[in-house]
């Protein structure tokens, strides 16, 4: 029981896949300009990244590792993680028509999402089992949602403030999020 | 000002923010009084070095954005910043340290947002926590208290704790002795209450108290430290009085970080995380209550969520204080909540008068709205 609070408060905030391993940093800065498409692309993300974890464990070790082809890794990891966003796609397509307007281009994008393959690698050096992986990439997930919500919140906030010319709109968001990094440097040695 | 999401009404108040700025530099008297008996001249040293900083990369600024110098330096607060920097900073620290933090904080955190009013984050802190990071080694040596200090040992006087800031002003410096050669130790640092408290390693908390010095010859919380923090509290409270701030984010901060604590204080065993008391009177607890957390700007707006927010960083606090690898928490706590507030804000947005809490009219408004019409 120990060791899965560890992976996940290591997840979550020690290691924080955005700000502290600066993963996933494209969807951070490109879906963090309002607050409620933050929070849907958080909700897509979470699910998206659970279940890739997972399906990648079991394509690691049940394919790859029995057949000796470890050196495809990389390249079945990003297909499992395409079939898992668009089956993700198709599933909210059919069963809630609204969220998936609201979620729009933002879906398809979590494939290019570099958490996603992050985590999926990580968990092979590791050398995580299936629940550990399964937990780790949730608990990665929540960490990016943590983040996306709250830096969205902030930059809603950013966008009435007087900044000098040349550090408006990605310029400010970036210092931003490198003096959150800086915060989250005070997370080192939870776990 | 921030943008406040908050509704109507507003009441105004006579204060100006230079008026509030000045009220809250003369707030930290009491607290830089104590710390300059009892760790000697360096946090009034580092204050004034902070000042000059904060004033000319502050003039810097504006002249480059082309807006009136003397407007924005009137209202106090770059000055505030510095002092509050300043004090953060250990005394004794070499005169870079405050330059580098002042000017990251002044420049980087305040004014590349748009000044005072829109910096998401409390710059201080920023500056704090960059130089924590970048130089521990100088940025965790305190001096000791001036009764700890061997008996033949003198704390450094005034001129001489200008000569360890400034070693330009040393004359053995020029001369080409180095410090080694001239055989002279100039201070004695030593570890703060909440550094030796984390070494206990199998005492019970009473037993711990008798063998280290610190606790012993202290009264509740350790030697010096206590006063500090009573320092602050006392310049806190007088700014409570004064309506600068209200009584939310203090309370809930110091609420929630003595609720921790009682609750794994586990009675004084040997593997206690510290009393309540230890807790609130050590570090830069009252220092943070009081005047880091209560900035209006980086902030919750509402009362409800600055109760929120100060119970949140007395939680952090007292999680990194515990199992984290820093001395003490408040400006990563600090921080971390500064980044979190734009939400709280978000979920705590008081109703409208006249209108529920979904934004629907009321049938009373709409009726008054009605007549009104008519």
């Amino acid at each position: 029981m120990q060791e899965f609070a560890v992976i996940l408060i290591s997840a979550i905030f020690v290691n924080n896949f955005v700000l502290v391993q600066f993963l996933g940093l494209c969807p951070f800065m490109g879906v963090s300009s309002k607050l409620e498409t933050a929070i849907g692309m958080a909700g897509a993300t979470t699910f998206v990244l659970t279940i890739a974890a997972m399906s990648s464990y079991m394509v690691n070790n049940w394919i790859l590792v029995p057949l000796n082809i470890e050196y495809l890794k990389t390249i079945s990891f990003i297909l499992v993680i395409a079939v898992v966003v668009q089956f993700t796609k198709m599933f909210i397509e059919k069963s809630s028509p609204l969220l998936y307007r609201v979620l729009g281009v933002f879906l398809p994008l979590i494939t290019t999402n570099c958490a996603v393959l992050g985590v999926a690698l990580q968990n092979t050096t590791k050398a995580h089992t299936l629940s550990e992986s399964t937990l780790y990439g949730f608990g990665a997930a929540i960490g990016f949602s943590l983040v996306l919500i709250l830096f969205s919140a902030m930059r809603e906030r950013l966008t009435v403030a007087d900044v000098p010319e040349p550090f408006k709109g990605a310029a400010i968001a970036m210092i931003t999020a490198g003096l959150m990094s800086l915060a989250f440097m005070g997370f080192g040695g939870l776990a | 000002m921030a943008l406040l999401k908050l509704t109507s009404p507003h009441a105004h108040s006579a204060q100006n923010t230079a008026r509030v700025m000045q009220l809250v530099i003369l707030a930290t008297i009491p607290g830089l009084f104590a710390l300059t008996l009892f760790f000697g001249w360096g946090s009034l040293i580092n204050v004034t070095l902070s000042c000059m900083v904060a004033v000319g990369s502050e003039a810097l600024v504006i002249r480059l954005r082309k807006r009136p110098i003397m407007f924005y330096l009137k209202d106090y607060s770059a000055i505030l910043t510095a002092v509050l920097l300043g004090i953060s900073l250990p005394p004794l620290a070499p005169w870079w340290i405050a330059v580098v933090g002042t000017s990251f904080a002044i420049i980087i955190a305040k004014n590349l947002y748009g000044g005072l009013g829109y910096n998401p984050f409390n710059p201080a802190m920023i500056g704090y926590v960059v130089l924590l990071i970048s130089f521990p080694v100088q940025m965790t040596a305190w001096p000791a208290p001036a009764e700890l200090y061997p008996s033949d040992m003198q704390v450094p006087g005034l001129w001489h704790s200008i000569q360890i800031v400034l070693p330009l002003l040393n004359p053995d410096t020029l001369s080409g002795v180095s410090e080694t050669a001239s055989g002279t130790i100039d201070a004695y640092t030593a570890a703060t209450p909440l550094d030796t408290f984390k070494q206990n390693t199998g005492l019970l908390v009473d037993q711990f108290y008798k063998k280290e010095l610190f606790f012993s010859q202290g009264t509740w919380a350790g030697l010096g430290w206590e006063w500090v923090n009573i320092g602050f509290l006392l310049g806190g409270l007088f700014l409570l009085y004064r309506k600068i701030f209200t009584w939310h984010a203090p309370l809930g901060m110091l609420l929630s970080l003595a609720l921790c604590s009682v609750i794994f204080y586990d009675s004084g065993s040997s593997s206690s995380l510290g009393s309540p008391l230890f807790h609130l009177l050590s570090g830069a607890t009252m220092f943070g209550a009081f005047f880091i957390i209560t900035d209006p700007v980086t902030s919750a707006t509402s009362n409800k969520g600055r109760l929120i927010y100060g119970a949140l960083i007395g939680v952090l606090i007292f999680i990194i204080r515990s199992w984290g690898s820093y001395p003490d928490a408040i400006a990563f706590a600090v921080l971390l909540m500064n980044f979190a507030a734009p939400l709280i804000d978000n979920y705590t947005m008081p109703r409208t008068y006249g209108y529920s809490k979904s934004g629907v009219k009321s049938n009373k408004k709409r009726k008054e709205d009605q007549s009104d019409a008519r």
